[in-house]
């Protein structure tokens, strides 16, 4: 458990940056002394619970591969029809794009715009934004990341994946369903998206010496 | 009653929201964090006034979401609306519960979870409540983990819309409900990011001075 910290070490604002042993919990703003832990731990709060830091797995040498191939994978998400359907010889499938589509024709362009912003466009600007943070590391890095902090909240590929299930469960009962590769693309970028989620770039700070790529 | 801490605000120190650097108080306006050049504020700006606006902008809207139908499906057999609630109790009726169930928790119970979650922390702040101070800090942590789930809804809209699209045999289209229902779930995400939690625990400092 952190040790409590009565100091006032620390860099001034706009000051020159030296970087203190010290973490301010974000949802109670109680003071920590920052300790190293172990990989693929976290710290909490000794007054509120609330996660301060983690520790992951991944180091940085894993991350640029990882997000290369998250980056195909995302692609063929988004090339390749979900399912198809077949309903008395009739078949037709879509794309998570012709979905999309399909609602700006119809005059449904707020909800268009949505799905577009939370499964498309954000997972796919996170995902490059991580990748040039790592290339350009230590330069640009700290104002990707801040980047990266603020959008992430709003990329929901993961609430989509739980919607093509449900969709897929209440169509099963009026039309065949023929699974495509998008579908399992979508299973997998899932996962792969929830890992990239773990690393924390801010450990690259904080433990220089252990974690530097 | 809880541990007393000393918090960064105490000892004169602000972290920084963006990247979490520890830094020394300033009287200069507008400071920077010298690492990731983000804004950093001891608290959020204006977090109670910008957390009930969103909050009533959601409540107005959630009424619309509710009521006007979310999904129209026009087939051999007719053209029917359905609401949120009348998708669930569809559900309900021809036997998927587990389904059912789902749709409701996370359309329904939700955000209505947030709404009044957001409402009560609000309010518990403005008032300056001391008690209870855990509870509200895991209620805010449960809300902030959930609200994104209840897009949901929209997402199953949209596939279906894509998906059925047989002419003259069956088409689904998105109906005006949708609109207003990812307008709440934006706005009350909106709505608790914020809200700064530290504002609870900030009582509990007030108290021991």
């Amino acid at each position: 458990m952190p040790d409590l910290v009565n100091g006032d070490a620390g860099p001034d604002v706009c000051g020159p940056s030296s970087v203190p042993p010290l973490v301010a919990c974000p949802e109670c703003d109680a003071l920590h002394r920052r300790v190293p832990i172990r990989r693929g731990t976290k710290a909490r709060c000794i007054r509120c619970g609330a996660v301060l830091y983690r520790h992951s797995y991944l180091m940085p040498r894993h991350m640029v591969p990882l997000l290369l191939g998250t980056l195909m994978v995302f692609l063929i998400a988004n090339l390749f029809p979900i399912v198809d359907l077949q309903v008395q010889g009739l078949r037709h499938g879509t794309t998570l794009f012709g979905s999309i589509v399909a609602l700006w024709r119809e005059g449904r362009q707020i909800v268009a715009g949505l799905v577009f912003t939370t499964t498309v466009l954000l997972p796919l600007v996170d995902l490059l934004a991580m990748l040039a943070l790592l290339l350009s590391w230590p330069g640009h890095s700290a104002h990707l990341w801040r980047f990266v902090r603020a959008l992430r909240p709003w990329g929901m590929i993961e609430v989509f994946m739980l919607g093509v299930v449900v969709s897929l469960v209440k169509l099963s009962h009026m039309a065949q369903i023929i699974p495509g590769p998008a579908l399992w693309a979508f299973a997998a970028l899932t996962i792969l998206l929830a890992v990239i989620v773990s690393f924390d770039p801010c450990s690259l700070w904080d433990q220089p010496a252990e974690a530097g790529p | 009653m809880t541990i007393p801490v000393m918090t960064a605000r105490r000892a004169g120190l602000m972290a920084c929201p963006h990247c979490g650097l520890v830094c020394r108080q300033t009287a200069k306006p507008d400071p920077r964090c010298p690492r990731c050049d983000g804004k950093v504020q001891g608290r959020k700006a204006e977090s109670l006034s910008r957390a009930s606006a969103y909050l009533i902008a959601a409540a107005i809207l959630y009424i619309p979401a509710n009521l006007l139908p979310i999904m129209q499906t026009s087939s051999l057999l007719g053209a029917k609306a359905d609401t949120i609630l009348s998708g669930i109790a569809y559900f309900w009726t021809s036997g998927s519960w587990g389904l059912a169930a789902l749709i409701f928790f996370a359309s329904i119970l939700v955000p209505l979870l947030k709404l009044g979650t957001i409402a009560l922390l609000t309010l518990s702040v403005h008032f300056h409540w001391g008690r209870h101070l855990h509870q509200r800090a895991n209620l805010f942590r449960i809300i902030e983990m959930v609200g994104r789930w209840s897009m949901l809804d929209i997402f199953v809209v949209a596939l279906m819309v894509g998906l059925v699209h047989f002419r003259g045999v069956a088409v689904i289209e998105a109906g005006p409900g949708a609109a207003a229902f990812g307008a709440v779930v934006i706005l009350t995400i909106l709505a608790s990011q914020s809200f700064d939690p530290r504002l609870i625990w900030d009582r509990e400092e007030e108290l021991h001075d």
